[in-house]
């Protein structure tokens, strides 16, 4: 049995310990917001943050996130940034087919948490990594540059941090 | 395509001359405001069918009015991005006068009532789903609105012509009195359907025509949004198929000892596809999968390489071949000439890979078998499932997830993906969830046809083309599939040579000329169909022409299109807000024009191109789109800039090749979409019009590549003629 601490709780799974993260989320849990999309780390649809950090689920043997904060998609809205990076990103419309979009997210997520005022390049080094087939790679840089000025963010207490 | 259907719409319209046949049927459910009729409206155009007889219909077609006055509306096309849950309920909304923010959306079931108003089967492509719905769906919302005020007036005792419906309510003018329409809803849906609907004028639209905010949008950023691969049914295994590595090869022996041994490990079963794993998920499915040893019987497929292929294509260019458009006499015409250039195209198979890989849930019982999928085909996927399973089409249903992408490839003919999931569901008898690795789904065929194109043009001494004959080689999607019948005449696939032969240009002598071979790759269509290649060729080659004739690109095609061209507006617009011909560029940038009609819209784009280390960059994007009377502008410019993305995705880096009949790419890493750090900025404008409403799925892919080619012919003097163009040095 593996433990696991994800969006803040404690589960033990039954899995062999070199399972990708990606497919014990999925598969032994249903948190099927983290999505498969390449399994070579190659997308970044299955971003999920490893103590606060974005990693490819799809890469990451579970035995490595033991002991370890997961959040995935659907423990974003827990934190005021990554509420407020939803808010940014209901506002611009950003998803078309929307599959791609909770490892866009997650992947802005854990820019803003390092840099709540990213340049243009540091988002476009961040985000390079996830594909969208969709073409809403615009919506999302303005998705991004609309966090640190949303009044959800101020307006909720200890702010980006 | 829609050439071809259209013509094929009318031949049916004109055999039965029925005209307007409203088959209702009127039943109270769950305390609801039902309405289930089929409407076969000619609307003018392509969409005029009309209905099959003796149809059943669901009791709940398109509305359903809640006591708590939430309004669900019932959506019979398949989200895959294109923004169907937003745009089509808005149809709906804004003749039911609908509170908007009480409105949620629900995927339909199959049933013949939630048929495609001109294909005649539920599908969702062509970038069709609104001009297919634009007077159904408003249909369907004022027959509500008028039982909702019905049913108020009978309440009151009052004259209908004295209330009106405003905000999911009724009011009644003289009393001030008012009914939500959920207090309404019981009675309304005891009344008959109103014979005679009278549709709104433009002017009074509410909704339409105005930005709206999607309504998938809130549960697609929290990760509640399921798509197929989402579905989990309780004791549901996880099946991958090792399938053929050529295509049309057969499994000869295969040992599966080791496979067998891995911990979560069903079973192991032959397949008519390959060898199945069914394991208690995909990580154990996908190790045991690694461990199978299979013979492969690989047929003549093993002989298909992409260098020979393309050399027997280009031959085929310099032989006659089916007539797809003659005007005139091409060989008069060149002798004439005053200047004649020629050229050859390569154009590469390519994959849709859709971010979401394919997959199928089926659960199967002796007696029902229920299917979740994302698909744009649920009839042909429907029947194919119920034959297969041997089943009654009345024990088979399709619950349509959201299509994590579709691009065409949910929409398979022969229903590739659906049939085998059924035949793998047979074989393990247990709930199964098939699913494509990317690898799969790379190689997996059913890919945008490679095509290889010769043109010869030749024009008179004031410039303009006098002679123009274009040879297209390539496989027809529609060959050997239920579509062909319609689809194919006099040997021309019409979506072979669409945006070829259909060339919006005055050249008074035009010949167009088709080859469809065969082999054991399967194509299909693929966002925007024969365009995506049509486009790349016609308009670099009228490209060359401008300049052959000494003229300005933009320029000479006005000179070129007729006076009353819809693909002037376009093009006049993009130029002007690109600033064509005034505007200084950096140094080291230039611009690239090419307009294209497909799904009868009309979309112009000028992209901005330097070369960055001898790699072509794209910075900026104008375009302007004349798609009709708008629904959702917002939904517009979305469609307008994923067309963009997907059609610079596949000039720049696609390419499906093969090597003794095996597909050399496998992931994202070698083949390629555009990433982030590659956008452009992309700029939308919408020609105002009062038109009938036309596709906008498809149509923003068409034009990208030649306008970067055309741009990149300005900076290096160099024509790009082969895709992608990332395969070119420009040292």
């Amino acid at each position: 049995m593996i433990s696991l601490i994800i969006n803040g709780k404690t589960t033990k799974v039954d899995a062999d310990p070199n399972t990708p993260l990606l497919w014990v989320l999925r598969d032994h849990l249903q948190l099927t917001g983290t999505k498969y999309g390449c399994g070579i780390a190659q997308c970044g649809a299955c971003t999920v943050h490893l103590d606060g950090r974005a990693v490819r689920s799809c890469v990451t043997p579970v035995s490595m996130a033991s002991g370890k904060q997961v959040t995935t998609i659907e423990g974003l809205a827990e934190t005021a940034l990554g509420k407020t990076v939803q808010a940014a990103w209901q506002e611009v419309d950003v998803p078309q087919c929307g599959y791609c979009q909770s490892g866009q997210i997650m992947a802005a997520t854990a820019l803003l948490k390092e840099n709540l005022h990213p340049s243009e390049s540091e988002i476009t080094a961040a985000m390079d990594g996830i594909l969208c087939r969709c073409g809403t790679y615009n919506r999302i840089r303005a998705a991004i540059q609309k966090v640190a000025k949303h009044p959800l963010l101020a307006e909720q207490s200890g702010g980006a941090k | 395509m829609k050439t071809q259907m259209e013509n094929q719409m009318e031949n049916m319209a004109a055999q039965n001359p029925s005209r307007r046949k409203f088959l209702k049927e009127s039943t109270a459910l769950m305390g609801g405001l039902v309405i289930g009729f089929y409407l076969p409206i000619k609307s003018g155009r392509a969409y005029a069918a009309d209905a099959p007889p003796k149809l059943v219909y669901p009791p709940n077609a398109f509305i359903r009015i809640a006591a708590d006055d939430s309004i669900t509306i019932v959506v019979n096309k398949s989200e895959m991005g294109q923004g169907v849950y937003t745009s089509l309920p808005m149809l709906i909304a804004e003749e039911l006068e609908a509170d908007w923010s009480r409105i949620r959306v629900e995927s339909a079931p199959v049933a013949a009532v939630y048929n495609h108003t001109g294909f005649g089967m539920q599908m969702t492509g062509g970038s069709s789903s609104i001009p297919s719905s634009w007077e159904q769906l408003r249909q369907v919302g004022a027959s509500g609105r008028i039982l909702l005020i019905r049913a108020a007036a009978q309440q009151w005792g009052v004259p209908e012509g004295e209330c009106h419906a405003e905000n999911s309510q009724v009011i009644h003018a003289g009393s001030g009195k008012k009914l939500s329409y959920g207090k309404l809803a019981d009675a309304a849906a005891k009344l008959p359907l109103p014979d005679n609907v009278a549709l709104k004028s433009p002017k009074d639209f509410k909704l339409i025509g105005k930005a709206t905010k999607r309504l998938d949008t809130p549960a697609k950023i929290n990760g509640s949004a399921q798509f197929g691969l989402d579905v989990y049914l309780p004791g549901m295994l996880t099946v991958l198929i090792a399938r053929s590595p050529v295509f049309g090869g057969k499994v000869k022996r295969f040992d599966a000892t080791e496979a067998r041994k891995l911990p979560g490990v069903q079973g192991v079963y032959q397949v008519p596809t390959g060898i199945a794993v069914a394991a208690s998920g995909f990580w154990p499915a996908k190790t045991a999968r690694d461990l199978l040893e299979i013979e492969w019987d690989e047929g003549p497929g093993a002989a298909l390489s992409t260098p020979k292929m393309r050399a027997e294509y280009l031959e085929l260019a310099k032989q006659p071949g089916a007539i797809a458009r003659k005007d005139g006499d091409t060989v008069q015409g060149f002798k004439a000439a005053h200047k004649s250039i020629s050229a050859e195209y390569e154009i590469p198979y390519l994959a849709h890979a859709a971010m979401e890989p394919l997959n199928v849930v089926v659960d199967l019982k002796p007696d029902h078998c229920s299917i979740w999928t994302g698909t744009q085909m649920q009839t042909m996927d429907h029947a194919m499932a119920a034959k297969t399973a041997g089943l009654k089409p009345e024990q088979v249903e399709i619950h349509t997830t959201f299509l994590g992408g579709g691009f065409g490839r949910r929409a398979n003919p022969r229903s590739d993906f659906v049939v085998e999931a059924v035949q793998v569901a047979m074989a393990v008898a247990q709930p199964v969830k098939v699913v494509w690795t990317r690898e799969d789904d790379t190689r997996g065929g059913n890919y945008r046809p490679m095509w290889s194109d010769h043109i010869e043009a030749g024009i008179a001494k004031d410039g303009k083309p006098l002679a123009w004959k274009h040879t297209l080689v390539g496989q027809s999607i529609v060959a050997d599939t239920s579509f062909e019948a319609f689809m194919t005449h006099n040997g021309v696939d019409a979506t072979s040579v669409e945006g070829a032969a259909t060339l919006p240009y005055v050249i008074p002598n035009l010949q167009v000329e088709l080859h469809s071979p065969k082999n054991a790759v399967p194509v299909q269509w693929w966002r925007s169909v024969g365009h995506s290649h049509t486009a790349f060729v016609v308009e670099t080659m009228i490209d060359e022409l401008a300049h052959l004739a000494g003229k300005d690109p933009v320029a000479y095609r006005l000179g070129i299109l007729p006076a009353d061209s819809r693909y002037r507006g376009v093009l006049q617009l993009a130029a002007k807000n690109a600033g064509w011909g005034k505007k200084k560029l950096p140094a080291g940038h230039a611009y690239g024009v090419a307009v294209h009609k497909s799904f009868d819209s009309y979309v112009a784009e000028i992209a901005e191109v330097s070369l960055e280390n001898g790699k072509i960059r794209v910075h900026r994007v104008v375009a302007a789109v004349d798609c009709g009377m708008v629904i959702n502008p917002d939904g517009v410019r979305q469609q307008i800039e994923g067309g963009i993305v997907y059609g610079l995705s596949a000039a720049l880096h696609g390419a499906i090749t093969l090597e003794n009949g095996r597909v050399m790419q496998s992931n994202f890493h070698d083949y390629a979409p555009l990433r982030f750090s590659e956008m452009p900025r992309v700029e939308v404008d919408i020609v105002a019009s009062g038109e009938l409403p036309t596709g906008i799925g498809e149509p923003g892919t068409p034009p990208i590549a030649p306008a970067v080619a055309n741009a990149v012919f300005t900076l290096t003097g160099k024509r790009l003629r082969r895709m992608p163009f990332d395969q070119e040095s420009f040292a």
